[in-house]
């Protein structure tokens, strides 16, 4: 896009504006964007010095009280900020509470989105995949609060019903309804991945003999598995991020497990209890969610940026 | 290529079976979790709607309980998100297609909205509560400063509190990403020969802009912009950090107003043992969805009435 021509051409006659004033207001337009498009910056510079400054104020100590100090914060492996007796600051039980939901999801709506996304790619009729994807549209515009009702209410009993095991609160059932509630991102932007392969790959393909399945799963799945990738990574990221559902569902027990039977508190399920329940605002246990939530922000952080790595990076270009 | 396996014919046409099997399966189940989340919810729900459910407002006892707070609390928080969010998120996408020079100054600010659109809404939570709340910790201790008489509409509080504008502008936080890059590639739809006409009768960027681009992506920008506001009026995370009281009994007069909204009600009654609260929790998440349902349909039809074709 050259605007050579724009900037030099001669000012227009049909108007008594004046070129100098009208110069004068482009800038003042331009000035006034630029101020929305800075605005973004400050919220990520505000993001980066709240939670920097307040994790670091809770790992080095305040004038009036010590400092749980990095390292064992990020290796302990008890949390237990809010029981009376001694204090306990490892993130550990959380980073793991948050994991452990995360995988049930990941496994639950990695493969099903995926293979719905091949469907409504390349095998359904335009008919049918128009109504499904508006039924997937459905189902992304649920607010995440329905999905934590909806495990609380139709998936625990069902997996009470099931085994003895589970209890009212735990980590299957949080873990389930956040996988229903990525399946859309899954689904949609693998689809989009999938249908920006060119037609001309499926012809070859078929043209040499291969089935529906040696194309789709062959062919045109390796041609689309940046996108794939980025959009398995975006839905783990919002997964981690997820707080209305664990907050619900998951319990309130910290602790390192990896049984799906097990009620588990994740990072973000902790900072809802701190700021739903009576903790000071200069207490060690409200600045340490500060701490959490600086966990939480470096975690999607991370994942963001090796989303947009492996989309710039593995993108295959095809003509 | 000879050295590929060979495998037989029979074998490929079964897996093709196979896979078309599994693929019917998986959609199905996709149909199926929707079905039975919907069905369990308006079967749970559906008896405690009714007009004085929409009216009351919330009560410790689940059969007087109502929604009106909650659904006015909604209705204002998502005005205040909507007329912020708006007109910067648009803004920024049009400096970004229209202004920008390609260099590290725009990169840096791509990026930098492509990173924000990970960040977790329960963060932004917290950012709302230090910047909007307590204007990071801008007198605190001491008394609010204010403006205005309480009784009227435009009274404000210095610093904001957990009010219903503090509230607005958090959600925009939350937002405003999606916002910006929606009317990012709504702005990108515009044919460049449109552009290139403006600019050849002697327009300047900004008329441009105002009379050519925008009308041309106003549709786009439009249906992603209800589509941001219905991520607006679903957030609770945010809402709940800031501290929205459990039981509000009045509808916000102004903008300094105490507030809730529809999701941090659900929330709430969800989360309680008895089976009444749970009920009426379902009817409030019916209230919720047919709002959703109705900002959906407005988006299709924006897109399908407005969207003249170009070119």
């Amino acid at each position: 896009m050259s605007h050579a021509a724009a900037a030099t051409s001669s000012a227009s006659r049909g108007t008594p504006i004046t070129r100098s004033s009208r110069d004068r207001s482009e800038r003042l337009v331009k000035s006034v964007l630029l101020s929305f498009a800075l605005l973004s910056v400050v919220t990520t510079f505000s993001i980066v010095a709240v939670l920097g400054i307040e994790a670091w104020g809770f790992f080095t100590g305040f004038p009036d009280k010590p400092g749980i100090g990095l390292v064992p914060f990020l290796t302990g492996t008890e949390w237990s900020p809010l029981l009376g007796g001694e204090q306990k600051f490892g993130v550990l039980p959380l980073v793991c509470g948050t994991l452990l939901v995360t995988v049930i999801a990941g496994a639950f709506a990695l493969p099903v989105g995926l293979v719905t996304a091949i469907f409504l790619s390349e095998y359904a009729p335009p008919r049918l995949r128009m109504v499904l994807k508006s039924a997937l549209e459905v189902l992304a515009g649920v607010p995440t609060v329905v999905y934590g009702f909806f495990a609380l209410a139709v998936i625990t009993p069902a997996l009470q019903r099931v085994s003895d095991a589970f209890g009212t609160y735990n980590a299957l059932s949080a873990g389930l309804a956040v996988g229903i509630m990525i399946l859309p991102i899954v689904c949609s932007l693998s689809e989009d991945a999938l249908r920006a392969v060119p037609q001309s790959l499926r012809d070859g393909s078929s043209a040499l003999g291969g089935t529906k399945f040696d194309t789709s799963v062959k062919v045109v799945l390796p041609a689309a598995l940046s996108g794939i990738m980025a959009s398995f990574l975006l839905a783990l990221t919002r997964a981690i991020g997820e707080t209305m559902i664990v907050a619900l569902a998951a319990g309130g027990l910290a602790q390192m497990t990896m049984n799906p039977a097990s009620q588990v508190q994740t990072m973000t399920g902790f900072i809802v209890a701190i700021f739903t329940g009576d903790a000071q605002a200069n207490s060690v246990e409200y600045a340490s969610s500060y701490a959490v939530a600086a966990t939480l922000f470096v975690m999607t952080l991370a994942l963001t940026l090796a989303g947009t790595a492996i989309l710039k990076r593995f993108r295959e270009e095809y003509e | 290529m000879t050295d590929a396996p060979h495998v037989p014919v029979a074998r490929r046409l079964l897996a093709n079976r196979m896979f078309l099997a599994a693929c019917v399966l998986c959609t199905g189940l996709a149909v199926c979790v929707l079905a039975v989340l919907i069905v369990s919810i308006v079967l749970d729900g559906v008896h405690r709607l009714s007009p004085d459910f929409i009216t009351n407002f919330a009560s410790r006892k689940p059969d007087l309980a109502g929604i009106r707070a909650p659904l006015v609390g909604s209705i204002w928080v998502c005005a205040i998100c909507a007329l912020t969010a708006l007109p910067v998120g648009v803004g920024t996408a049009i400096y970004l297609e229209e202004f920008a020079k390609r260099g590290r100054l725009t990169e840096f600010i791509r990026i930098n909205i492509s990173n924000l659109s990970g960040v977790p809404s329960i963060v932004y939570g917290i950012i709302g509560l230090t910047a909007f709340s307590r204007f990071f910790g801008w007198r605190s201790g001491a008394e609010p400063i204010e403006f205005g008489s309480p009784e009227s509409l435009l009274y404000l509080r210095l610093p904001f509190g957990s009010s219903v504008l503090a509230g607005g502008l958090t959600l925009a936080l939350v937002v405003l990403p999606i916002v910006i890059v929606a009317s990012q590639e709504a702005i990108r739809a515009v044919p460049n020969s449109l552009r290139q006409g403006a600019l050849a009768l002697g327009s300047t960027r900004w008329q441009m802009v105002w009379r050519i681009t925008l009308p041309a992506s106003l549709p786009m920008v439009m249906t992603g912009a209800i589509l941001a506001m219905s991520r607006a009026i679903g957030e609770a995370a945010p809402i709940l950090v800031l501290g929205a009281p459990l039981l509000v009994l009045e509808t916000p007069a102004n903008l300094m107003s105490e507030f809730t909204v529809l999701p941090m009600q659900i929330f709430n009654w969800a989360g309680r043992a008895k089976a009444s609260f749970q009920e009426i929790a379902a009817a409030a998440i019916i209230v919720q969805l047919t709002v959703l349902m109705s900002f959906n349909a407005l988006a299709i039809l924006v897109r399908q009435r407005l969207q003249a074709p170009l070119q």
